[in-house]
């Protein structure tokens, strides 16, 4: 087994460091951002041109800039979204999990309205009032997804506040918020890490869903869900402009996916995020 | 706590739940936009009083407690009402409602043909290469956009090979991407969870115990194992109706699909209020209702369960 669970590391570190790396570089990669048009070459396919080694799109923009450059929103939103979503929930989870009471309530029913609610269609209605772009998809991602880490840490204040050590602690004097954020706090990160991380990958996909559907990211910004959404009426004729960058969201995800797996056994042995 | 007071809380919830939903789309979607301004965009010299009629005919221009209060009290006797484009609303909504539960249940029942022996297989053979290569497949099939997948399959299928039709509900044959696209996410969750809770069972000791009657190893693995497995199976597959519901919207919309995910969004894109109200709240009834039966037989099929 520990073969394998290596294997998984290895293969999940070299496709982020891949895929990051290259996002991390491409304003020095690309310095013109993958937004450079050339009419003239427009829809060359794939491997037919040194100068555009991936081919162009129905604009003649490379699609290989494209792709790097692209990666930028899809990481900002799958990280930042998941930070602030994780940060959230702790704080509430904490609280909920050790005070009990009525704000326990609140968050154990809105849990519910929430998992009553497709995130798909909140979102949809949520940007036809408020409008698409960047810092609103990453504001929705935070609202609709706080509440399951809240609910995952809740659950495990609720074990660990009758630990004995969790009560020596209290019989010491010392104050809750030392307790929660010093004592409590620590023992329950393993499944919010594990859990993170694989909402960064979910995130991705979600981006790219919304943008793909004219929901996201402003279409002028390259982004993976845009350049699928910019091929989709050229599938038949031109199907690269469509499968590259469908094929960087899979290798990012697939790597974040190994990650999180390996985490999961490193971190969660009995298997709570299961 | 005594089972039925357990039973009434639990309705009790479900019941707020779905109050709370529906309210909160129906506000929300009245903060969309303007279905009058909709409806006249094409037309010239609008006057505003023009506009005032049409709020009016629409019943656009009572307050939303009353415009609440008549789309929930029409929900729950069955009269869906009208909408403001297309006619009485049951018919459409019935229609939509029939071609997204024939995709969902044939991806679901495909997913459980595949994943259920994948799984046990997998648990049977921990650590062996077959159980490594399914476990890479299952992760993989995770790791794409569904909209991307069913692109792809309409790429191979419709345009190269053409030997599917690309979109739309025509016969038996268009059903084969859509439901391969959303079978292929279904069955790589589905896979992990049964080969986790079939590795728990089979250490159990009740197959110790079944093993060593002498029952058949398929009597133990079908029978036994996994039938316990199953409520954890059933469990989950009910957490996870919702974003099933959420998965199929995308792709529908990608096969042209006459589905409820087609059908609110183009509610969206014309401020149709009664419809996607209407969409939104019974996709809500049935993810409510679904986990409340889950509940339910997870209390029947397990009587260690603690009520809480």
């Amino acid at each position: 087994m520990n073969g394998f669970r290596s294997f998984e590391f290895i293969a999940g570190a070299i496709l982020i460091a891949l895929t990051g790396g290259a996002v991390l570089l491409s304003p020095w990669l690309f310095p013109d951002g993958g937004t450079q048009m050339n009419l003239a070459a427009r829809l060359t396919p794939p491997f037919t041109n040194v100068a555009y080694p991936l081919g162009t799109d129905p604009l003649g923009r490379d699609i290989l800039a494209r792709m790097v450059v692209g990666g930028q929103v899809s990481f900002l939103v799958g990280i930042v979204s998941a930070i602030g979503a994780v940060v959230i929930g702790t704080v509430v989870g904490l609280f909920a999990g050790y005070y009990r009471g009525p704000w326990d309530m609140f968050l154990m029913r809105f849990a519910d309205i929430q998992l009553a609610l497709p995130f798909i269609l909140l979102a949809m209605t949520v940007i036809a009032i408020i409008g698409p772009g960047l810092d609103r998809i990453i504001l929705l991602m935070i609202v609709a997804q706080w509440v399951q880490y809240a609910r995952l840490i809740r659950g495990s204040v609720l074990s660990l506040r009758e630990a004995e050590y969790v009560q020596a602690a209290q019989s010491y004097g010392l104050s809750d918020w030392r307790i929660l954020f010093v004592h409590i706090l620590p023992n329950a990160m393993g499944p919010l890490i594990i859990l993170g991380t694989l909402n960064v990958a979910n995130n991705i996909l979600l981006e790219s869903s919304l943008t793909f559907l004219g929901l996201g990211i402003d279409p002028l910004i390259p982004s993976w869900g845009g350049m699928l959404a910019d091929g989709r009426n050229y599938i038949q004729t031109a199907p690269w402009v469509t499968i590259f960058p469908g094929l960087a969201i899979m290798l990012t995800v697939l790597g974040l996916n190994l990650l999180g797996d390996w985490l999961r056994d490193r971190l969660d042995p009995l298997g709570h995020t299961r | 706590m005594p089972i039925l007071g357990f039973i009434f809380q639990r309705v009790l919830q479900a019941i707020f739940v779905l109050i709370a939903v529906t309210l909160f789309i129906s506000y929300a979607i009245r903060l969309t936009g303007d279905p009058a301004v909709m409806m006249l965009r094409e037309s010239a010299n609008v006057t505003p009083e023009d506009l005032a009629r049409i709020r009016e005919g629409l019943g656009l221009n009572q307050p939303f407690y009353v415009q609440y209060w008549e789309f929930i009290s029409g929900f729950v006797t069955g009269d869906l009402g009208v909408s403001f484009f297309r006619g009485p609303i049951g018919p459409i909504v019935s229609d939509a409602l029939g071609a997204t539960l024939l995709l969902a249940l044939t991806s679901l029942a495909v997913s459980l043909l595949i994943s259920i022996p994948l799984g046990i297989y997998a648990a049977r053979n921990r650590g062996s290469f077959g159980d490594q290569v399914i476990r890479i497949f299952s992760l993989a099939g995770l790791s794409f956009p569904n909209f991307w997948l069913g692109i792809m399959l309409i790429l191979i299928f419709s345009v190269t090979l053409r030997w599917l039709p690309a979109s739309g509900l025509q016969g038996p044959a268009s059903l084969i991407m859509p439901a391969v696209t959303i079978g292929v996410i279904l069955t790589s969750t589905n896979l992990r969870i049964v080969r986790t809770t079939m590795l728990d069972t089979l250490s159990a000791q009740f197959i110790m115990v079944a093993r060593a009657k002498g029952l058949s190893e398929r009597s133990v693995i079908y029978k036994h194992a996994l039938r316990n497995s199953s409520i954890a199976l059933v469990t989950y597959l009910g957490l996870q109706f919702g974003s099933l519901m959420g998965g199929l919207v995308v792709v529908e919309l990608v096969f042209n699909w006459p589905g409820m995910g087609t059908l609110a969004i183009e509610a969206i894109s014309q401020r149709d209020y009664p419809i996607l109200q209407t969409v939104i709240s019974i996709l809500a009834l049935m993810i409510v209702a679904v986990n409340l039966v889950v509940d339910f037989l997870y209390m029947a099929l397990d009587p260690r369960i603690r009520l809480e």
